[in-house]
């Protein structure tokens, strides 16, 4: 496929959004639990979900590029019975919503307990809006990654893997942005943030490369000769029809050279998982934390730009099949 | 949005339906065309029309981007002056002013020496009226696209049996059981042939397509046999070498309806020889055939008056008359011509094994044979023999410019003919027809003036400018046996150039040889680009001064519709009218869109106001006749005597009763073909779908050559002048005419002495195989491959790059390779390679290829276009990646012993070898540019044209202009 | 229910690109219309077209066939590309299976055409919406239009007749039997689509010569004499043998 930028952004803008804000979620939990030191709710909480809902926002953003008629987008949201792109656009501005609720709550620190749990356990507006924001983070993870996983003749997405991947590339690359922000905001979750990072992008890497792999022994389903519906083992396209390209050449394919491809994959792959390990754990020993921190998530965000553009590459759209030869 | 299914189109605004005539190729369909608010809305097929019965084709139906195509000229357009030709550098002018700067320059040439008066016309249909003009004007200097196009198809196949494929006569495919179709890309009948070969092969008929190419109609036959190019005359000598040997050929109908068994003198030493013995010799006053010739009577064992009543006679043998003249029938010395031309001798040189050969051949006596067709239909034969049934054997040919656009394409298409002749499938069903007013005499009686006096100031030319000779006599030659027409045809360089020889023109008139020109008018003919061969010196040429700093060719005349690389080369430009802005005749004097079942024309009536200050040509030629003062257009007083073209083409005849339009005639419109004018013509033409059919009753339907009853309805409604059978010349007398002028044994007109053996070799009355002269000049170690064109259906010759729609599909064209080629050459598909001649050499982009025989290498014809020109951008693709193969195809061959400026043509007929050309390809080298090479001086758009062009175009009919 | 289709035929399509062009023409002034071009007369000129023609070569030389293939929307029976449009631009017709765009729900996702395996959807470089064939739906109801219009622009236009139109639900349409009748088959049938377009394959007429054709006793040959005779000393059954 053509990677397109607005979607590139897209998907991995709101990515670090959610991720960010499930870090923010889990904080307070572990808080809660009282695994983690409480924190301010305002610096901390209010400010962390501000930075999220901004990360939403600009891939919100984004994503106004990759329409043709930005204008009309509210009509989107009426398929959601079947459409997952219409579900995404539900789930994106609700999660939003909830997020941004969720730090107002902070902000102004409505966090008198409204009943008990399990006797010991207050429960708390910001936790029950938490918890659905929490929820809905998912759900957009999973509308977001459904919309490509659905696709069954995209054999590379139509996979359990690509809902997998971008959440744990979401989260990790938002746990990375949580510790950045934690150093930022003088908090004192550095170390668990990240070591959640760290975890995550290690499960992340793990995944990421076993898609990599499946996707390189795939057989497509379709050839040349169910394309047409010939039998025969040499069939070559001559003329596709036009000669100075059309939509179909210009969406589904990306014109790119194989050299570059792969080295688009290597890149990502350096860029999102060992770089900012290595950079998360210097700067978690104490050293320059600010700036490698910094560094981590700004070198895990450039990869994930690539990884998402290797992702758009990778799909190989059957389509392409009848757009081979201009003569 | 509205629900699509209760709305009509006709909602969105005022809808008006007209119908006319297509003009996006010379296939000539009916069309309808909708109109929403003044704009086109729709072009579509008209239903009612016998033609394309409804159907449209690409470019038919890509009208409305023609129409509005930004390339259009608007207004008369004079060259600036101080600016050299070729720079396009124009101002508007009035008509008036072109006019006047026309009259004054064409009066003076007129009453000095009309020949220096060129007007050449390309793929136009109106030879009528140009034709006419010519006469008129008094020049012999005339000639359509004919010579640089096909007239190796009309000629070979009129001269053998009157009658001819291209627009004269076609395959029946109702009837047919077998079709085979000889190096056809497109075509002009390109609709209706594509409606039957559906139809054929959805009814089980088996298709064979023999080409070194398989596209187009190709792509569904049956079966492809890829021939090397130039090389059918050995096939198709071959597949008659078989079928005698097999005795796989139709007797009866060669005995009835050809010259095979007719007695031939072969006394060496007579002046006779070779001719046919006559029993009488009448003085031969008319343009036919007396039926004075001899079989040989198998009972009485001796000559006997041809078609004598219940006479079988020997079809093959020698003899002797009475006086000791040996004779050999017609037929014999066919079979003694084709003794050596076994299949394994054509195997060699076709490429296509023996055994494919013979089964070939086999496979088309067998069906002629075995599957005979017999209609309930009686007819008479001129014998007066009656019939109770036609008969037909349902092999069908089909033959276009593969076999033309070759130096030895006459011979080829003879060869077709009397293979055809062979099968029996004459005008018969499920074989070849004809299409009225054909057939004609063998060969048609118009005969081209016969010397330099029929050239007089202020005075019509003495005879037709183009015409078909039919001895040596017949050539337009001075004492001295020189040319009088500047492309010299009907000289003896090329004495059957039926067409003239537009190609020869531009490079006779610069070199001055045989004369200098002043004034060269050329209509609807892009000459400086994809109708010249050696195109890049032929540019030069059109510029190039004498030494006084005079241009070689004086004044140039162009009358296009759009900004052509023609128009780039004009002094003065005459802004034509588009095909649905004009009254338009496919007249019967030209070639009318008749059907195999009887006469048939058609008439274009405007649909649109002509834009701009756009002209019809014709109004052009009308207008200046009568300022000139052309008898035809002035009354007893001089004065003008036609109002306009359509008054002209109502009340014009060219002979008492016989008009530019077949229908309706008569005071009340009564009468057809023959009848006085009917001043509402036009009406009763615009009422019946633009054209007018006339059925023939089925007995005259069939075997027209000899059928009595049809010879004497065209005699009577003007056809033609005889009535007498027309026998097909399987032995070519005519040819053998020249031959014996050749050999010094002919009394009239003889050829200068260096062309003797030229003229002896190439006009012997029977077919035989030849390499192309090119081949036989050049190298073909060096040069191992031929480069030809095709046709793609898409696109009409040069005209459609300005098309919008159109030039999506053909934006730019490959070079066509068999993988071999690019492997044994180091390149790769898709790798910029150089095509080079002896000639010269283009840069282009190569295509592997499994549909091109190895030693052929192919391109569509006319995508590749100059920089600017057509309305496009300077880096269009069409002139960065298209290319033109006419830059490397020579208009002259090399010299050689019968001359040092030859034409590139076929040594009988004139006809421009455009597929001759050997190449080489090799990889460019990778510092090279990937553009196209040759590359000239961008053109500049020209006053009158669009000035301000939009990125994007969304036509939507009504608010195409304010969208 | 009805399921309104193309049947497009192999035997005979020539590749003549009348069908590209007609379709524009009708449906760029039409409903689905304009069809914007860009770079009309520029360098690299591309724009929108409902159906395309495609050229294939099958086989190496000399066994080459050529395969001229025209390709639309297949108006499918199970269209991917109408489920995943989230603003329900793209539907499929109850009353007749066409595949429509609503142009003016269309917010130019593009996520249809992402879903459809064949390459059929266009989006409009100009309009900036997803465009389509649409049957024609705006002729083939028309009732202005002389029933025998009535028909898709390419389906009239095809010199060839290739192009069939009708209904593949009912069993004794033209199409349907076609379909059965000459082996009519669905595009890439691995994705379940169910296209309700159809294509019928390459049909070939052979010939075969039986020797007893070349041997014949009506050979003209014979009267010219030409055909040899049996030498007369040459022994028969009758010479040899005659105890019957
Ligand atoms: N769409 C479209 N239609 C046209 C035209 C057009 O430009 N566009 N032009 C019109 C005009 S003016 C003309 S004259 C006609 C011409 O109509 P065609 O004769 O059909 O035209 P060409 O494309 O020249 O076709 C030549 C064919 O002969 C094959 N060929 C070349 N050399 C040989 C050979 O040696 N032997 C054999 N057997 N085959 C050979 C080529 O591969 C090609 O298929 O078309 C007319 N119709
Ligand atoms: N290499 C190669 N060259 C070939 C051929 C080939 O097969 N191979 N084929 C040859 C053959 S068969 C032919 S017939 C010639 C054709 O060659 P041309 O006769 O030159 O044909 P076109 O390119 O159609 O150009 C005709 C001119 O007519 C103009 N024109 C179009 N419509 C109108 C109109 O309505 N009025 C006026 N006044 N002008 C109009 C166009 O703008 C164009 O400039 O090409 C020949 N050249
Ligand atoms: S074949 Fe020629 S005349 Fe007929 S519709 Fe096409 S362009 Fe027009
Ligand atoms: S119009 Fe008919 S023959 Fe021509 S390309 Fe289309 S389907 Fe094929
Ligand atoms: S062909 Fe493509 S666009 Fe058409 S219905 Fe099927 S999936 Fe949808
Ligand atoms: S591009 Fe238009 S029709 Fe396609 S999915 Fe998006 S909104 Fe629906
Ligand atoms: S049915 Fe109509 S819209 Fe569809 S391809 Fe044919 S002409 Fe175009
Ligand atoms: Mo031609």
């Amino acid at each position: 496929m053509h990677p397109a930028f607005s979607v590139i952004f897209l998907t991995t803008l709101i990515g670090v959004g959610q991720g960010l804000f499930l870090a923010l979620y889990s904080g307070q939990i572990y808080s809660m639990m009282k695994l983690l030191p409480a924190q301010n709710s305002q610096s901390f909480y209010a400010l962390g979900s501000l930075l999220a809902v901004g990360f939403l926002l600009a891939g919100l953003f984004a994503s106004f590029f990759h329409l043709g008629r930005p204008m009309r987008a509210w009509r989107s949201s009426s398929k959601w019975r079947t459409s997952w792109l219409s579900r995404e656009v539900i789930i994106l501005p609700t999660t939003m919503l909830l997020i941004a609720f969720y730090g107002v709550i902070h902000y102004f620190d409505w966090n008198q307990p409204l009943f008990i749990l399990v006797e010991t356990q207050a429960i708390n507006l910001s936790l029950i809006i938490g918890t659905l924001a929490m929820l809905s983070t998912f759900a957009l993870f999973i509308c977001t990654s459904m919309i490509y996983a659905s696709l069954k003749f995209l054999q590379e997405w139509y996979s359990p893997l690509t809902v997998i991947n971008y959440i744990l590339l979401g989260t990790a690359s938002g746990f990375t942005l949580a510790a950045v922000f934690s150093v930022i905001v003088e908090a004192d979750v550095v170390g668990f943030y990240v070591l959640w990072a760290i975890i995550l992008t290690v499960t992340a890497f793990i995944t990421r490369v076993a898609t990599i792999l499946r996707n390189h022994s795939i057989t497509p389903k379709s050839n040349l000769q169910t394309a047409i519906g010939i039998r025969h083992t040499i069939i070559t396209q001559k003329s596709q029809g036009f000669m100075c390209g059309s939509f179909n050449t210009r969406e589904f394919f990306h014109h790119k050279s194989l050299t570059q491809i792969k080295a688009i994959k290597n890149i990502f792959l350096v860029l999102v998982f060992p770089i900012p390990i290595l950079l998360l754990l210097v700067a978690a020993s104490g050293l320059a934390p600010l700036y490698l921190a910094i560094a981590a998530f700004i070198v895990q965000y450039s990869g994930l730009l690539a990884e998402r553009w290797y992702f758009f590459t990778e799909g190989k759209h059957p389509q392409n099949i009848y757009y081979q030869s201009v003569a | 949005m509205q629900d699509p299914t209760n709305r009509s189109d006709k909602e969105t605004g005022h809808v008006e339906i007209k119908n006319t005539t297509c003009y996006m190729c010379a296939c000539r369909c009916g069309i309808r065309v909708t109109l929403r608010d003044g704009e086109i809305r729709y072009i579509q097929g008209n239903p009612d029309h016998p033609l394309n019965k409804g159907v449209i084709c690409a470019k038919g139906a890509s009208g409305i981007m023609k129409q509005y195509s930004p390339a259009r000229l608007t207004k008369p357009l004079r060259r600036k002056s101080g600016t050299e030709r070729g720079d396009s550098k124009f101002e508007a002018i009035s008509w008036e002013e072109a006019f006047s700067i026309l009259e004054e320059r064409l009066l003076k040439i007129r009453a000095e020496d009309p020949k220096k008066f060129a007007l050449f016309t390309g793929r136009d249909q109106m030879q009528a009226l140009t034709g006419l003009f010519a006469k008129q004007f008094g020049t012999p200097n005339y000639a359509a696209h004919g010579g640089f196009c096909s007239v190796n198809m009309a000629a070979g196949l009129i001269y053998t049996m009157g009658g001819s494929f291209w627009e004269f006569g076609g395959p029946d495919l109702e009837r047919a059981k077998l079709f085979v179709m000889f190096g056809t890309a497109e075509d002009h009948h390109s609709n209706p042939l594509k409606i039957e070969l559906a139809k054929f092969k959805r009814k089980g008929g088996r298709f064979i397509s023999i080409n070194p190419v398989r596209t187009g109609y190709s792509a569904i036959a049956d079966k492809w046999i890829p021939i090397k190019t130039g090389t059918d005359g050995a096939l198709l000598l071959a597949l008659i070498h078989e079928l005698i040997k097999q005795g796989l050929y139709d007797r009866e109908f060669l005995v009835q309806y050809t010259n095979s068994p007719e007695l031939i003198n072969m006394a060496e030493d007579s002046t006779e020889q070779g001719m046919f013995v006559r029993f009488e010799v009448p003085e031969e006053e008319g343009c036919f055939e007396p039926q004075n010739k001899l079989w040989w009577d198998r009972k009485l064992n001796k000559a006997i008056s041809t078609h004598t009543d219940g006479v079988d006679p020997y079809l093959l043998g020698e003899f002797e008359l009475d006086d000791g003249t040996p004779v050999k029938t017609a037929f014999q010395l066919l079979k003694e011509r084709v003794e050596e031309n076994t299949p394994e001798w054509a195997e060699k040189i076709t490429g296509i094994s023996a055994e494919t050969i013979k089964k070939l051949a086999y496979e088309m006596g067998i069906t002629a044979r075995d599957h005979k067709i017999e209609l309930p239909i009686a007819w008479t034969d001129c014998w007066d023999n009656d019939h109770d049934t036609v008969t037909g054997n349902p092999i069908a040919f089909h033959a276009m410019r593969g076999l033309a656009a070759h130096s030895n394409g006459f011979h080829t298409i003879r060869a077709l003919g009397i293979l055809m002749s062979l099968l029996g499938t004459i005008d018969r069903p499920g074989g070849y027809r004809h299409r009225p007013p054909f057939p004609r005499p063998i060969p048609p009686c118009a005969k081209p003036p016969k010397g330099p006096e029929a050239v007089q100031p202020d005075t019509p030319l003495d005879g037709m400018p183009l015409g078909w000779p039919a001895d040596p006599d017949d050539l337009f030659v001075d004492d001295a046996g020189e040319p009088v027409r500047i492309d010299k045809a009907f000289s003896w360089e090329y004495p059957l150039s039926v067409h003239g020889m537009m190609h020869n023109v531009i490079t006779n008139a610069w070199r001055g040889d045989p004369y200098f020109i002043d004034t060269l008018m050329i209509f609807m003919s892009n000459m400086a680009w994809n109708s010249s061969m050696n195109v890049t010196e032929v540019r030069q040429m059109l510029t190039d001064k004498d030494d006084q700093g005079e241009y070689k060719i004086p004044f140039i005349v162009v009358c296009d519709a759009y900004q052509s690389e023609m128009v780039n080369f004009a002094d003065l430009v005459l802004p034509d009218t588009t095909y649905l802005e004009r009254h338009d005749v496919m007249s019967m004097l030209d070639r009318p869109i008749s059907e195999f079942d009887g006469p048939a024309d058609s008439v274009r009536i405007p649909i649109l106001p002509p834009k701009g200050e756009c002209k019809p040509f014709q109004e052009v030629l009308i207008e200046l006749g009568s300022r000139l003062k052309l008898p035809i257009f002035i009354d007893e007083n001089g004065s003008r005597k036609y109002k306009d073209y359509p008054d002209f083409v109502l009340n014009f005849e060219a002979g008492p009763g016989i008009g530019f339009l077949a229908g309706w005639r008569g005071k009340d419109g009564k009468k057809f073909m023959r009848g006085e004018p009917n001043q509402r013509q036009w009406e009763m033409y615009a009422k019946n779908n633009n054209m007018f059919h006339y059925e023939l009753p089925k007995s005259y339907q069939y075997m027209r050559n000899w059928n009595k009853g049809y010879l004497h309805w065209a005699r009577h409604h003007g056809l033609i002048r005889y009535a007498e059978p027309i026998l097909i010349h399987i032995y070519s007398e005519v040819m053998q005419k020249f031959r014996l002028a050749a050999q010094g044994k002919w009394d009239g007109k003889q050829p200068p002495d260096h062309l003797r053996d030229r003229v002896e070799t190439y006009f012997d009355p029977l077919p035989f195989y030849y390499e192309p002269l090119e081949w036989q000049l050049t190298d073909s170690k060096v040069y191992p491959l031929k480069a030809i064109t095709q046709r793609p259906m898409a696109m009409y010759h040069s005209w459609d790059s300005q098309n919008a729609w159109l030039r999506q599909i053909h934006t730019y064209n490959h070079l066509f390779v068999n993988p071999q080629v690019g492997i044994s050459n180091g390149f790769k598909d898709g790798d910029w390679v150089w095509l080079e001649s002896p000639h010269n050499k283009v840069r282009c982009q190569c295509r592997f290829s499994e549909a091109v025989e190895p030693g052929t290498v192919w391109t569509w014809n006319a995508i590749g276009k100059s920089s600017g020109a057509w309305g496009l951008a300077p880096d269009a693709n069409e002139s960065q990646q298209g290319f033109l193969l006419n830059h490397v195809i020579a208009e002259e061959l090399p010299p050689h012993e019968h001359g040092k400026h030859i034409s590139n043509s076929d040594p009988v007929t004139g006809q421009a070898a455009w597929f001759d050309v050997q190449v080489r390809v090799y990889k460019a080298s990778d510092d090279e540019p990937e553009q196209t090479s040759p590359q000239f001086e961008p053109m500049k758009p020209l006053p009158g044209m669009v000035k301000k062009r939009r990125k994007w175009q969304a036509y939507f009919a009504g608010i195409f202009e304010k969208k | 229910m009805k399921q309104l289709a193309l049947i497009i035929d192999l035997n005979v399509c020539v590749g003549c690109h009348a069908c590209v062009t007609s379709c524009k023409e009708w449906n760029t002034s039409g409903w689905a219309g304009p069809m914007s071009d860009v770079n009309p007369y520029d360098a690299n000129p591309t724009g929108t077209f409902f159906n395309r023609v495609q050229t294939f070569e099958i086989g190496t030389f000399p066994n080459t066939e050529t395969v001229h293939f025209p390709k639309s929307c297949l108006h499918c029976e199970d269209p991917p590309c109408v489920p995943v449009c989230p603003t329900g631009a793209s539907y499929k017709r109850e009353a007749d299976g066409i595949v429509l765009v609503d142009y003016d729900k269309c917010i130019g996702c593009k996520y249809c055409s992402w879903a459809c395996p064949y390459g059929v959807r266009e989006f409009d470089q100009k309009e900036k919406v997803m465009k389509k064939c649409t049957l024609c739906v705006d002729r083939i109801y028309d009732q202005t239009l002389p029933e025998s219009e009535r028909k898709p622009a390419c389906v009239l236009a095809c010199p060839t007749s290739a192009r069939l139109f009708g209904d593949v639900h009912d069993p004794d349409s033209e199409v349907s039997q076609l379909i059965r009748e000459n082996g009519g088959y669905q595009l890439m049938p691995e994705w379940g689509t169910n296209p309700s377009n159809h294509y019928l394959p390459r049909r070939k007429t052979h010939f075969k010569i039986h020797e007893d054709e070349l041997l014949r006793v009506d050979n003209p040959l014979k009267k010219e004499g030409l055909l040899p005779e049996p030498p007369k000393d040459q022994q028969t059954l009758d010479d040899i043998y005659s105890s019957w």
